[in-house]
């Protein structure tokens, strides 16, 4: 099948609400088209709110509308909506502890050309410290279409965050998709990559990459950052000893600290975070970004045979 | 129209209330007195008039909401809710302290009858859209009242707001600004200049009605005038004194959030007592 944008999957989910969930609605602030979320006003467009280039106003009315049983699903660049929205988010959303969605379109290095201003790198870090939030990272179209209605039928704020970039569909219509329950994409022993995103698809081309060195890498779709799969993750740090996490976002706060969060207290075992290293994106072409910030299957075989040779010798002094 | 409340009696309220929020806060040993003074005759007009509402069934479906965006006035929410029979009057001695419903500033449905948390200014406009919003969908009728702070609205989302209102023509909004002349630091006018207030709102698209906001009569009049209006939202512009209704409080910045001593309490209940005469 035919690369597609997550943003696209987030748009098919949405049209689908709009037609099997009467309390769905929508808002955004000039940016419907670029979300993906315009299908759903055609469509519906008593039910979609224009609140103008305005995302603290966006945040807000989506909780007023919450409160009266309506099931928001407010969409911006990510950057922009967390960015600007944040102190909406916690207070209006999140301590108010209401049903709304928050798709964040263009994110991380998908948005490519238009440079640091829009390249949202820190939001995993800023959105999952806050009590009651939800955070989704779908991995392709299909998986973001499937994230998008489980996130309707899933009680409290969710945010999902979406790239602009076509990315290869690696999962099926048929996969299962839970929210919180990570997707072991494929089984190995010698360690493991833990990914979500666009990520997911380079984790296992650098596990085709490591079978060729007789090295056998578990990939874990962490489709959700919060609230974390621990078993999933303990169960991977047990049988592998060795972790590689994955992420097109900052190393400081995001998916790899939530991991290590969970393995350092319960089962400490070597681990590499690849991410961008505590930096503002830069105006390219999205695949060529993601090559200039080490982000490619290469570089996580070389953080699986890294977090390998310390398995190793840690072995080795025990014996 | 509901029938009109005996103007006395309410003004005799309005003592009680203003003496049992400096109770409270006073015992707190913290907490906002200028600003929840200022207030009350505000939601004295709300509570006994205006809302449709019942302390019996806080969220009956039916109700008008009443929105607190300026959080820090939450004692004089607190007070009247509990006037009104949301919950005990006793409970008012708990603001503040561990483990009490009556946080410093509002959490939702905390105690029954707090529609929103605030605390972080600005915020309480934009909900207000966004239920109005619901309403239209649902062909929900109700009025929906949202009390803002005067340096509360330097805040950028309220002006948001306010266009989103105007845009979507929200008449079942209706915006209150407590403009009671100060905020933490001093004189609004000396912090940043916010006015002319009724020709700002009225620039953005709403209905601006300027009362004295310590005059019953003009307050229940404007609630009044607010309703009638159709295809827009409303913005009533009450002149308040901070700290009203005892001397040393009265547009005193330092009064803004520092709870009375006892000396201070008592000298206060004193001063009120005597105006109710």
């Amino acid at each position: 099948m035919a690369d597609k944008p997550t943003r696209d999957g987030f748009g098919e989910g949405l049209l689908e609400l709009g037609r099997t969930t009467p309390n769905v609605v929508a808002l955004s602030g000039d940016l419907e088209d670029s979300a993906r979320a315009i299908w759903f006003k055609k469509e519906f467009p008593a039910r979609f709110f224009s609140v103008g280039i305005a995302e603290q106003d966006m945040i807000g009315t989506a909780a007023g509308l919450a409160l009266m049983g309506k099931i928001p699903f407010a969409c911006s660049f990510s950057q922009f909506v967390t960015g600007k929205a944040l102190e909406q988010m916690r207070l209006a959303v999140c301590y108010q502890r209401l049903n709304v969605k928050i798709a964040g379109s263009h994110g991380g290095l998908s948005v490519g050309a238009d440079g640091a201003t829009a390249e949202s790198l820190e939001e995993f870090s800023s959105l999952r410290a806050l009590p009651h939030m939800t955070v989704i990272v779908p991995c392709d179209a299909l998986e973001a279409r499937k994230a998008t209605i489980a996130a309707a039928a899933y009680p409290g704020p969710v945010f999902l965050r979406l790239g602009r970039a076509p990315a290869p569909l690696i999962t099926k219509p048929e996969d299962p998709f839970t929210i919180g329950r990570a997707n072991v994409l494929r089984g190995g022993d010698d360690v493991t990559l833990v990914a979500c995103g666009v990520m997911v698809e380079h984790a296992l081309r650098a596990a085709d990459l490591l079978s060729k060195d007789g090295i056998t890498a578990r990939v874990i779709n962490l489709h959700t950052i919060k609230p974390i799969d621990r078993a999933i993750l303990l169960a991977a740090a047990r049988d592998t000893g060795a972790i590689v996490t994955a992420e097109e976002h900052s190393v400081v706060g995001g998916l790899g600290s939530a991991v290590a969060e969970v393995l350092v207290q319960e089962h400490p075992v070597p681990m590499r975070f690849v991410g961008v290293q505590d930096r503002f994106g830069t105006s390219g072409d999205p695949a060529e970004l993601l090559k200039a910030f080490h982000l490619m299957p290469e570089d996580l075989v070389a953080a699986a045979k890294e977090v390998l040779r310390l398995k190793q010798s840690a072995l080795g002094s025990r014996l | 129209m509901p029938a009109r409340p005996d103007l006395a009696t309410l003004r005799k309220l309005a003592v009680d209330i203003r003496q049992d929020i400096l109770r409270a806060i006073a015992k707190a040993g913290s907490g906002h007195p200028g600003g929840s003074l200022s207030m009350v005759e505000l939601l004295i007009g709300l509570y006994w008039y205006a809302l449709r509402h019942d302390p019996q069934n806080p969220t009956w479906p039916e109700r008008d909401l009443f929105l607190l965006s300026k959080g820090h006035g939450c004692p004089a929410l607190y007070t009247v809710l509990a006037f009104r029979g949301y919950f005990p009057k006793e409970e008012l001695m708990t603001l503040r302290r561990y483990p009490t419903r009556l946080q410093g500033h509002p959490e939702r449905n905390s105690p029954p009858g707090v529609e929103i948390a605030a605390g972080s200014l600005g915020q309480g406009l934009s909900m207000a859209n966004g239920i109005a919003l619901a309403d239209r969908l649902d062909a929900r009728r109700r009025r929906i009242y949202c009390l803002m702070g005067d340096g509360e609205i330097q805040e950028g989302q309220v002006w948001e707001a306010a266009m989103t209102a105007h845009h979507h023509k929200l008449d079942a909004v209706c915006a209150i600004v407590d403009a009671n002349q100060l905020q933490q630091n001093g004189p609004v006018k000396d912090i940043q200049d916010i006015e002319p207030l009724p020709e700002k709102w009225r620039a953005f698209g709403w209905q601006a009605i300027e009362i004295n906001g310590h005059d019953l009569a003009q307050v229940l009049d404007a609630y009044d005038q607010a309703a009638a209006v159709k295809g827009k939202p409303q913005v009533i512009i009450a002149r308040t004194v901070k700290g009203k209704g005892v001397s040393f409080m009265e547009l005193n910045p330092a009064w803004h959030g520092v709870a009375p001593k006892p000396e201070e309490l008592a000298r206060a209940l004193q001063e009120l007592e005597a105006a109710r005469a």
